[in-house]
């Protein structure tokens, strides 16, 4: 489940990102009352199995049940709530049209998620992978390696947001980004999930490679996110 | 769509949270039958609603004077603070008549997706508050979700380096109701929350 907004005196509107039928919205009745059966699995981070009935604007919820409760986990820990967050406000802009299937989003997500439950690795370092390989499901994969114009491969010195990723020298645009090898070896290593690189990274490049993903997404977007502000990094 | 001033009025109404546009025409024609000095009355009311309230500077809480009730009795305990999201929660924990400290109203709750952080909530007044050195136990009773844990979380987390004693409102079983009707995330907290029994 992406999000929940209040509606009327005691239902909620929510979002959830479904397996076979993409992201789907719907009307949960009575859920804010604590007489409510339903409303405890209803909530952002759980990903559960649910029955939808047909309404006239917004179906509703008959039915739920959980399979993974990942929100109780996310929020005793702020910087994995916040890196959470920051997932599920992307994957419902990465899903923009309602009902078209996304089977790899959805499973990045859930993926996302378990990995920040986990707590194998920094919760930052989850988000920026998670960030890059969704954009790369969406169709907007970022070039770290080879030129993004000329298709040379690198190591390249120069990263340009609007220009898809990494330039060679000839193909360097105005005000692109210079950022380190290290930098530039582990945002590869986010795109393609080597964990063991991206792991063994210093903070300086993770600083940096989240600060590229970040203006690379705001990009593609055009509007940015809204959670993103507010994550938590660790020592970055 | 109405002539003028009726139309007017059920545009009105339908800016209210809550209130459909079918809701709103019930409610204008309800207006227009009623008797002419019920509805003086209540255009006074709200009219004075928003001359007179005012949030109280010291909790945040609703108040037609420069503190609210609950801030200027004396007979209060002073030295704990329940932390609710709104105003409404006040009535709701003063329902009970348990709880004889004061308030501090947040006036909402974290939520990065809506784009709601700690700058945004009354947590800096709720630290100069706690700073003086009287208040010794502050008690959490943000809402039981998500962003009313996690407010919580980032409460306690702030607030735990002053050596005050932090709570957090127990989670569990609905008094009155069967065990077997309650869902497995409620139930789950009350085994967690569980409490000894005295002989």
């Amino acid at each position: 489940m992406l999000r929940a907004q209040k509606l009327g005196e005691a239902d909620r509107i929510v979002t959830l990102l479904t397996r076979d039928h993409g992201r789907v919205r719907a009307v949960a009745k009575g859920v804010r009352k604590t007489s409510s059966r339903i409303g405890a699995r209803l909530e952002p981070f759980s990903h559960v199995d649910v029955q939808f009935y047909e309404g006239r604007t917004l179906d509703g919820v008959s039915q739920v049940e959980i399979l993974s409760s990942y929100g109780a986990a996310l929020v005793g820990d702020y910087s994995r709530y916040t890196a959470g967050q920051a997932m599920l406000e992307t994957a419902e802009r990465l899903t923009a049209e309602e009902r078209e299937p996304t089977v790899q989003q959805y499973l990045l997500l859930v993926g996302g998620l378990r990995a920040l439950v986990t707590n194998e690795h920094d919760p930052g370092l989850i988000l920026d992978s998670y960030l890059v390989r969704s954009l790369a499901v969406a169709g907007w994969a970022p070039s770290f390696d080879a030129c993004a114009r000329c298709g040379v491969t690198g190591p390249h010195s120069a990263f340009n947001v609007a220009a898809g990723g990494a330039l060679c020298t000839e193909d360097r645009l105005p005000g692109s980004a210079a950022p380190a090898v290290e930098t530039f070896t582990l945002l590869g290593a986010l795109l393609a999930g080597d964990w063991h690189t991206a792991d063994a990274s210093q903070s300086r490049a993770r600083r940096e490679a989240s600060g590229l993903i970040a203006a690379y997404l705001n990009w593609q977007l055009e509007r940015g996110l809204r959670s993103l502000p507010f994550v938590e990094r660790n020592g970055a | 769509m109405y002539e003028g001033v009726v139309q007017d009025l059920i545009d009105e109404l339908g800016r209210l949270p809550g209130v459909g546009p079918k809701s709103a025409q019930r409610i204008a024609f309800h207006v227009l039958q009623a008797d002419p000095a019920d509805v003086k009355r209540l255009a006074n009311v709200l009219l004075e609603v928003k001359e007179k309230v005012k949030f109280c500077i010291t909790c945040g809480n609703v108040a037609e004077d420069i503190e609210c009730r609950i801030c200027r009795d004396p007979r209060r305990d002073l030295t704990v603070i329940c932390v609710v999201e709104e105003s409404k929660d006040v009535v709701a924990i003063e329902r009970t008549r348990e709880f004889r400290g004061r308030y501090h109203v947040l006036g909402g709750a974290i939520s990065p997706i809506e784009g709601v952080g700690p700058d945004d909530l009354r947590i800096k007044e709720l630290m100069v508050r706690l700073a003086d050195g009287t208040i010794t136990e502050l008690i959490i009773a943000t809402d039981p979700n998500l962003e009313g844990e996690a407010t919580a979380t980032y409460l306690a987390r702030l607030i735990g380096p002053l050596g005050l004693t932090v709570s957090r409102l127990a989670s569990g079983l609905p008094v009155g109701g069967d065990l077997e009707y309650a869902d497995e995330v409620t139930l789950g907290r009350a085994f967690s929350g569980r409490r000894t029994v005295e002989n």
